[in-house]
This record gives C-alpha cells, structure tokens and sequence, in this order.
C-alpha cells in the first residue's frame, strides 16, 4: 500500500469522527456534555438507511439522517434542559434507546435482527475505493468541510460568540439577555442533526446498515473533543491522528509487528493522558455538565 | 419537610418512570399490531410463572446487582463508575486464570475465597486508576472509566486471543476446580437455568454494603462527601484518599460480579460476557436510588425486561426490551428533579 | 418631571425567606441615589427585581413614569436599565470586548464584526475615562479592570440607569476615587446611578440622596447633604449602636485573662488566593485565653481565607501556634484533636450536610470520636443528640430529621452546638449569627461570652459591626489581606473604625 491509499483509507475512516467531533465541540461548548454522540449516529445510520432504501437515493438518506439524529438530540436537550436531568445519566439513556429503537425497527421494517437489505449509496459503477470514490461521495466533503464551518461558526459569528458564553458563564449571558436555554437547544440539536450525517456516511458507505454499527465511534469523536481541548480544529486534528492510527493498524494485522488491540487502545489512552494533565491541561468550558438540578 | 417526604421524594420517581414505560411499551407493541395485554401477561408467564424462566431471571439479576452496586456505592460518593463493564470483565478474567492456577479437586467452597480475591482485586485495579487519576490530578472519572472501558477490553481481548484462549474459540480453558453448583442441581425445576450460588453472595455483597454505607465511620465520610465535598471537607474527611477508596471498592464490587459467569455458570472466562451489564448497572442503580436493597429489587426488575423480552419474541420482537430499558432510565432521570419539584410546591402550597 | 424610578410596595420570597417586605424606592432623574442597609437587608434583591432578574411577588415598579412591573432583563437592558453584580457578570473565557457586545452584537453579514466592536469599546473607554484593554482576555484582568468592563457594558447598551451592587467592596482606594469621578461625569451627562453600599463615609460621600433599607423594608429617605454617618447607621441597625452596646455590654471584658499569656499565635501568615495573588498577606496576632478578638471589615477583605487556612481547609505560608503547636503541617481533623474548634461562616455549604439528620450533623467532624471499632456507635450518637438538641433548644426536637427541614437559626445552632459542646481551647467563629432570628442571634452571644468566661480564645469574624463590637475584647480591622489596625474595644467605635475598613486609613 502507498501512501495515497494510506492516505485514502485514513480520510475515509476519519470522516464520520470529524462529523461527530465538529457536533459535539458545539454541544459542549454550550455546556452540554456529548456522551450521547454514539446514539446520534446511530440513529442517523439507521435513518439514512430507511430513507435510501424507500426512496432509492442515498440524498433522502442524508435527510432523514439529520432529522433522526436532530430528534434524539432533542430528546437530549428537552432531559437535560427542561427537566434538569443528569446529563450523564441522559447521555447513556439516548445511546442505549438508539440501540434499543434501531433494532425495533430493524425488526419492524426489514424483518431482521442484524441488518437492513443493500442500499443505495453515492458512488457509481467502478469508482473503486480510491480517491476516485472518495471525491464522488458529497459526505466526504461535508466531513471535510464541516471543521472549518463549525471554526467559523464558533469564533465568527454571534451565535458562536453566545455558544461559548453560554457554555462559560450562563449566568452572565442571561443577565446580558443572552437566551440561553434557546442557544442550548438549538446548539444540542446542531450537534445530533452533524453527528446523525456521521451515521448515514457509515451505511452510505457499507451500504447498510448493521446492529450497533457504529462501534464505539462517537465516544471516539467524544476522546478527539477531549483531546482537543474543546476546539473544533485540533479535535479535528486530533480525528485525523486517531484515524491514521486505525488505518496503520489495518496495514499491520498481517504483519503481528503490534497486536491490534494495542493500536486500538491509542485515542482512549490520549484522552485520559489529557484529562490527567500530563500534556497540558484539558480546559473543559466551566458551566460542562452543569443544567442538574441542585 | 419530614420522614414522609423524603420517602416520597425516593419512592415516586421509579414509579412514574415505570408507568411511563409502560405506555411507551403499549404503543410500541401496538405498533407491532399485538395486544399489550397478551405481550406483558406472556412476559411474566415466561420469567416469574415458571421455575426455568425465573432461575434466568435470577441469573440476569445476580450480575445486575453486583454492577449496580458498583455504579451505587459510586455515586454515593458523588462518582460516576461507567467503567462497571471492563470492571465486571476484569474481575471474571482474573477469577478465570485464578481458576486456571488451581490444582484439579479442590472443594469449591474452599475456592470461594480465593476467586473472590482474584476477581476484586482485577475489578478494583481498573477501579482504582480513575480514582487516583481523579485524586491526583483532578480527571474527571466519567471520561476516564468510558475511556479505560475501551482500554481494558482491548486488553482482555488481547491476553484471551493471544495467550489463554481454547482454539477456535473466545474463551479460555474451564476451571481445574471450584466450579459451583447451580440451582438446577439443588431443585430439579430450575433445571437447565443459569442461577447458581454467587446470588447468594450478591445478597450478601448488598447487605454488606448497606452495613458500610450506613453503619461505619467510613461510610458516613463517604456519604457526606457526595453530599457536600464541601462540608466533608471541613469535617476532616481525606476527601483524595476516600475518593480513590471509593472507586476502587466500586471496580472491586464489579469485579466480584464477573464470577456469577466465571465461577458460577460457564466455567470459563470468555469474550463479551459482560457487555452492557456496566451500564445496565448504571439503570439499575438510578432505579434503586443508590440504596442496596434498592438496588436489589431494580436487578431483579431489569433482569425480568431481559428475560421478558425473550419470552414475547413471538410475538413483538424482543427488541423491545432495549427500548424500554432506555425509557426506564430517561424517565427516571428526568422525574427524579421533576418530582421533587412538583412536590415541593405542593407542599408550599398546602402549608400556606 | 416623572422620578427616573418609583418602586412601591415590592415584596420578594424565596421558599420561607421574605427578602423584600413592602419595600419603595423612589430615584429621581440625574442623581446618585445611594442604597443602604446591612448584610441580607434586601437591598441586592430589590435591585435584581429592577434589573429584570426577578419578578417581584406584589408592588408596582416605574421607570420614568410608565409601569414596568416584572419585565425581563432584555427589556430593562432595551429600557437604558443597567446593573453592575456584585459578583462579576463577565465570562473569563471571552476579550473585553466580546464581553460588552454579547447579548447586542455587531454584525457585518453573518460575521462578527470585531474591528467595530473594539472600536466602539475604545470610543466608550475614551468618554467615560474607563482605561480597558478591548481585546485582552477577561480572565488576565485585574478586578479594577474587570468592573471597569461592567460598566462599559451597561453603557453600551445604552444604560441611563445605572444600577451599581457594592461596587467598592473590591476595589483599592485609589481605584475608588476613580469610579466616584466617573459616575459623577455619568451625572452630571444625566444619568442616573443608584450604589447599594454599607459603607457609610461613601454614602455620604458620593451621593445625592440616600434609602435606607431594614430587614426587606424601607426604612427612611434622606437627602444626603446634611446626613450624619450616625444617623444612617441607626436607621440601617435600628437602634442605636453605640448607646445599645454600652448598656448591654459594659464591663463584662476580659475578666480572666492573665498577661502575657497566649493559647493561639499567628506569625506572618500568607495565603495565595485563586487569582494567584496574596489574599491574605503577612498577617500576625495573637489571642489570650479568656479573649475575643474580633475582626471587622468589608468582606471579601481576606477573612474568609484567614479562617480556612487557620482551619486547615487551605494551604498558607507563616506559622499558627496553638498553645504551643504549630498547625500549619497538621491536617484538618489533626488540628480538631489539637483543640481548634470551628463555626464556618457558610453553613448550608460547609457547616451541615443538609440531608444528613440531625443527631448526624452533631458529630460532623468528630465521627472518629463516635466509633467502636469501624463502626459508628449509634447509641452514644443519639445520647449526644438527645443533650445538645435540649441544651441548645434545637427545634424541632427530633435528632433523625434532616438539617434541610430546619430553620436558619436553628440550623445555626446544631453547628454551634457541635463546635462548642466540645473539648476546644481555641474556637473560630465566622459569621456566627449570619441569617439567623434574634433570639437565636442572643443564645449564640451568650454561648460566645460563656466560653470565653471560661478561657477559650475566640477569633470573630463578622460583618456585623454591631456583633463586633457588643463581643469583642480587641478588634482588629481586615482590609486587603493586611490588618489595617488594631484596637482595644474602649477605643473601638463605627466612627473609630469606618475609616479603616473603608481603607481611607492605616496604621504603619
């Protein structure tokens, strides 16, 4: 393999923790914790899925993939928001319900407990799994693009501006007439609709979808977030490491140079090195996790 | 404010998070175009009503409380566990190569304690790093244990693949000795069930516990410090060290869970046994608001949706289970501050 | 002309606690309006109602004529009504100048426009004489610069009134006269400011006219020309101080202390705060068996840091002795062995632990002395209980109720009843009556003087000066993390000492 392909497979493996990460920087810089990125994508897997399949065109699939992901993000927000739940708790409660409702319906609908039928995805005929491929698939783009936007977004405009203050100092930007439950929502429901698009690249891209397909993914975009220290483009960076280091383990199962299990270990062991303060401190916004009651 | 009102205030939540799971329950099975009634008398048919059923149930539940535990004692020191899955596969493991260690022959009563030493000890060292990481250097447990999660499972994976496992198979070699009977060997009609001995012990883990938390020095600092880490600090309580003690007994309880699979029913330690049990754990002791005896009757409530949802398969699809058991929390977590809200202003209310 | 604001009969609860009763307040355009009162007067309340931050529960609030009762903070910021918190409404993580344009930002297209927003924070520093850098970080700000931003604020958003929470509290002499300026050229450009202080030689200072405020009430206007600190004070406490205290109190002063003799020793303590400068900076004392030294000042001065490090709650640099000990390497519960005995100044934070019952919250702090072997002994916690609930009158009576479902007061005295009941030579006592009725507020006196009759030595800390003085032996005097004097109680008087803790003066 050269370093193109290398460089192929590490995109294609970074795009739905790009999308994620980006969704959850914005969830958590408005004080939202994003342990329920993993539920997001998978509801958006599931959704992309169901729409492809009945209307034939992976679009339809990208659509429903940000309403499903957007409608458990809600259900987020309105738990944690509204009635002040833990959003730890909360957060695990949407990833087991994603769970739970995928495979319902994956029952209700396709009649199967694993998978759905083969569904449409964006490439054409003979497009390979190359660059070729790649550049065909419009997720691909938005997953490159979506960093950059959420950058701007945060650090440009006046909602970002809120975002932050929001996520920082609640108390101050309400008394500055800052909505700040309404920046909660709509910050929360942004991070499900991008986190959901995470979801429809990985049926998209196999074509359908699986039970559980999504593995741990969002709580690697949720290491990368971490790891980052909560900015949208050295989460993005930090994206990229972590897929090139999945992309190496691949290259290497044949090799048994490294276990693969090791290689795996890699962003988790990041993360907490982060938290821990070995590498710099990891500045978490103040108000993160802080919309419990008492 | 009297005794009254904070039973209340404990008791209410988990009951209007059942009655709304049972709605969301309904209009699932009415989706699936079958009668709500039929579904949920099959239910219990196929868990309490027979004897094979209800051993599985206790099986289900024996786990569920072990984590619960865990994830309880956590939280009534102000900490989040989620690390109970790799924790309740840690501690399995290690009873599982403890197991491996044993000369064959030796009673089983006499093995007891030496897996149950095997399997804290490989819990409440995946336990205690979050704790010391959090004590030393103030990382937050819940990213951690997620992360260590990941981590220890990898390595279990690693150690079974590479070192221990039995050929074409994610297992390890069975015990030498010191398997335990199950139920099915004392009463006939539990036959064929997985419930064995370690329930007893996870009676006994529950009493213990509720004795520590409640009745000891240590308890009572521990207590206070999820309370109010402020005031338990004033009172002189070494908050690093009981943080650190915490979650480690927490990993350890966990860890001991793991030999309801190990010791008590395969056998053997094998890959994936413990999976979801960590945040079922989590479930149940939200349900059980983090009290053992709680925390018993919410394991033995989940244990029975798990079980259930095989028995109605014929019907809806089990499936099912899954859902409710995330509406079952969603709904507790939020009524828990949503009840004690509304309550309170009632109460305003008819005092002035 | 319609007075620039008219509040009538406000009345504000929160749960069991009445903050506003009936209060009115009337500012006409284009003064400096002080609002004065004691700790917990209401005064900060009825002020949030103004700016939108409440709804009051009754009463009519007008701004220039037209009823504006209950509205929201955005319609009182879009009114020209601005406030300036006690505690900083600024978000650390953001410039300055992204502090003041939140909430009204700037924009050209979708953007963010920065260039204008530092721009218009520059125009604004430049004609109200606010020196801040616009695009340094809020958290790298001194405290001075970080109100100065406050201000900026409202009047960015085109505030007309100007609502100010204890601005002084914070700030160093100089940076004083520096804010009365420039709310005088806020005036005199026709503005309206109302302060809420305690600090009586300010009131009189800077203002044009002054309110009164007392338990949640309003208790007098006046005029400020004329206005004596004594009479403010009286209006503010309700009796008269001075007279009150010496009928109350004369003679019973260090009765059994013999010369010379020291229980606590304090030499050159420091203590580094969170803004990574010294809060409490060089202090020494010492208190003699059988004496109360108390300590005065404006709060926010280095007390609450001196006690937590005296208590081992907070790492220090100098020496502590007790009775010959030396603290500082001892951990909290060590230094509890040792005979230091603590009434903290925040009892729902530190002293109790709410949902613990009572008989619980009567051995916090010294549960290992509650044990037989590992496990607690339940039946010497309910006999310990059972005594102190009677001796102290804790009510209601039941030792298994949790500390949540009582009173303030009575709160207040199972924390007391647990520091005192003990075997202490040493007792700091913050804020011990704070938030609590009067006849509690006499027991805990009582209590105080009974153990220092019996030679205990007891700092005070209070921002009660009434309390100060009706207890205290010697009083010292905390302003920015020093003593600014110490004085013997004879001495001692608001006149005497108004001038110190307001930092107008300090001994070498």
């Amino acid at each position: 393999m050269n370093a193109l392909d290398f460089l192929a497979q590490t995109v294609r493996i970074a795009i739905p923790y790009l999308l994620a990460a980006a969704g959850g920087v914005l969830s958590e810089r408005a004080g939202l914790i994003g342990l329920s990125l993993e539920g997001y994508m998978l509801g958006g897997a599931f959704c992309a899925a169901v729409g492809s399949y009945y209307a034939g065109a992976p679009w339809m699939g990208v659509l429903a993939a940000i309403v499903g992901g957007g409608m458990l993000a809600l259900l987020y927000a309105v738990s944690a928001i509204r009635f002040k739940a833990d959003q730890v708790v909360v957060g695990i409660a949407i990833n087991l319900l994603a769970i739970g409702l995928t495979r319902f319906f994956l029952r209700l609908i396709f009649d199967s407990s694993s998978n759905s039928p083969r569904i449409p995805g964006f490439e054409l005929k003979g497009s390979g799994t190359g660059f070729l491929a790649l550049a065909l698939n419009p997720l691909v783009w938005i997953g490159i693009a979506v960093i950059p936007v959420v950058s701007w977004v945060l650090y440009r405009t006046p909602f970002g501006l809120r975002v932050r203050a929001v996520g920082e100092h609640p108390a101050a930007a309400e008394s500055v007439g800052v909505p700040v439950v309404r920046v909660r929502y709509i910050a929360v429901a942004l991070s499900g609709m991008i986190a959901g698009l995470g979801g429809a690249y990985l049926s998209l891209d196999q074509h359908q979808f699986t039970d559980q397909m999504t593995a741990g993914r969002g709580f690697i975009a949720l290491a990368a977030i971490i790891f980052g220290r909560w900015d949208p483009v050295r989460a993005g960076l930090a994206c990229l490491l972590f897929a090139a280091a999945e992309t190496l383990q691949i290259q290497l199962q044949g090799t048994q140079l490294i276990p693969s299990q090791f290689v795996e270990m890699i962003p988790y062991v990041l993360t907490i090195v982060a938290l821990a303060g070995i590498v710099g401190r990891a500045a978490a916004p103040a108000a993160l996790g802080k919309t419990t009651a008492e | 404010m009297s005794r009254r009102t904070v039973i209340e205030e404990a008791v209410l939540p988990p009951i209007v998070a059942l009655l709304i799971a049972a709605v969301v329950g309904d209009v699932l099975i009415l989706t699936f175009g079958q009668s709500p009634g039929a579904v949920f008398r099959l239910l219990l048919e196929g868990t309490w009503g027979n004897a094979y059923g209800f051993g599985q149930v206790l099986y289900k539940a024996t786990t569920l409380v072990f984590t619960g535990l865990a994830v309880g004692l956590g939280l009534r020191a102000g900490l989040f566990n989620i690390g109970a899955e790799s924790q309740l596969a840690a501690g399995g493991f290690c009873a599982a190569l403890a197991g491996l260690l044993l000369p064959a022959g030796i009673p089983a009563l006499l093995c007891l304690p030496f897996f149950i030493l095997a399997a804290a000890l490989g819990g409440g060292v995946v336990g205690a790093v979050p704790g010391i990481l959090k004590a030393r250097f103030g990382a937050h447990e819940v990213i951690v244990t997620i992360m260590l999660n990941f981590i220890v499972l990898a390595l279990l994976n690693y150690l079974t693949s590479a070192k221990v496992h039995v050929p074409d198979t994610l297992h390890t070699p069975e015990l030498k000795s010191g398997a335990l009977w199950r139920l099915g060997d004392v009463m006939s009609p539990f036959h064929g069930s997985a419930a064995n001995a370690i329930i007893l012990l996870a009676i006994a883990t529950a009493i213990a516990l509720g004795w520590y938390l409640f009745r000891t020095r240590q308890g009572f600092e521990l207590r206070a410090l999820g309370l109010q880490a402020r005031a338990a600090e004033y009172a002189g309580v070494n908050v690093a060290r009981v943080t650190w003690r915490a979650l480690a007994m927490s990993g350890a309880i966990a860890g001991i869970g793991g030999l309801n699979y190990v010791i008590g029913y395969k056998h053997y330690y094998e890959e994936g046994f413990a999976s979801g049990a960590g945040f079922l754990g989590i479930a149940v002791a939200l349900v059980g608001r983090n009290h053992p005896a709680g925390i018993v009757v919410a394991a033995l409530l989940f244990a029975t949706l798990s079980q259930g949802g095989l028995a109605v398969n014929a019907l809806v699809p089990k499936q099912m289970v899954d859902v409710l058991q995330a509406v079952v929390i969603l709904a507790v977590a939020t009524s828990v501050p949503e009840v004690r809200r509304l309550l309170r202003i009632s109460r305003r209310r008819s005092e002035s | 002309m319609n007075p620039a604001i008219r509040m009538t009969g406000i009345e504000k609860s929160f749960g069991a606690v009445m903050a506003n009763r009936g209060a009115d307040l009337e500012v006409a355009q284009g003064e400096i309006h002080a609002l004065v009162g004691e700790n917990g007067a209401g005064k900060s309340t009825l002020m949030r109602i103004l700016s939108g931050l409440y709804a009051p529960n009754a009463g009519r609030m007008e701004v220039n004529g037209r009823d504006v009762t209950g509205w929201s903070t955005s319609e009182a910021i879009a009114n020209g009504v601005g406030m300036v918190h006690q505690h900083f409404m600024l978000v650390p993580t953001l410039t300055v100048a992204e502090n003041v344009v939140l909430g009204c930002e700037v924009t050209k297209g979708l953007v963010l426009d920065r260039q204008a927003a530092e721009r218009a924070v520059n125009a604004l520093s430049v004609r109200t004489g606010l020196a801040v850098p616009a695009n340094r970080l809020v958290a790298d700000l001194s405290v001075g610069e970080a109100q100065r931003v406050e201000i900026l604020k409202t009047l960015y958003r085109g505030a007309k009134i100007l609502i100010l929470d204890e601005p002084t509290a914070v700030l160093s002499p100089f940076e004083v006269r520096e804010l009365w300026a420039v709310l005088r050229s806020l005036r005199d450009a026709g503005g309206t400011v109302v302060l809420i202080t305690h600090k009586l030689d300010e009131v009189i200072d800077v203002s044009d006219s002054i309110t009164v405020m007392r338990q949640g009430a309003t208790v007098t206007r006046m005029a400020s020309a004329g206005a004596t600190p004594q009479a403010i004070a009286r209006a503010m406490v309700g009796r008269d101080v001075a007279l009150a205290l010496d009928a109350d109190y004369a003679g019973s002063t260090i009765s059994g202390t013999s010369p010379g003799a020291v229980l606590l020793s304090v030499q050159n303590l420091t203590v580094i705060g969170n803004r990574r400068t010294a809060v409490v900076n060089g202090v020494s004392f010492s208190i003699a068996p059988g004496e109360i030294l108390g300590i005065a000042g404006v709060e926010g001065n280095g007390q609450t840091e001196l006690i937590e490090a005296l208590a081992g709650l907070r790492s220090a640099d100098g020496t502590i002795t007790l009775g010959g000990r030396e603290l500082v390497p001892l951990s909290v519960r060590e230094r509890g062995n040792a005979g230091l005995s603590h009434i903290p100044e925040d009892r729902h934070e530190r002293g109790l632990v709410l949902d613990y019952s009572i008989a619980d919250n009567l051995i916090l702090g010294q549960q290992h002395r509650f044990t037989s072997g590992f496990m607690l002994d339940a039946g010497r916690i309910a006999a310990h209980a059972r005594e102190l609930v009677e001796r102290y009158d804790i009510r209601p009576a039941d030792p298994s109720l949790p500390a949540r479902a009582l009173s303030g007061g009575n709160q207040q005295k199972i924390v007391v009843a647990r520091e005192m009941a003990r075997d202490f030579k040493v007792l700091l006592a913050a804020q011990p009556t704070r938030g609590v009725d009067v006849g509690a507020i006499e027991f805990i006196h009582a209590r105080l003087r009974e153990a220092r009759d019996q030679g205990k030595a007891i700092l005070l800390v209070s921002a009660d000066l009434a309390e100060v003085l009706a207890l205290a032996d010697r009083i010292a005097v905390m302003y920015g993390g020093r003593f600014a004097i110490v004085m013997s109680r004879s001495e001692a008087s608001p006149d005497a000492l108004a001038p110190y803790m307001t930092g107008a003066e300090h001994a070498a």
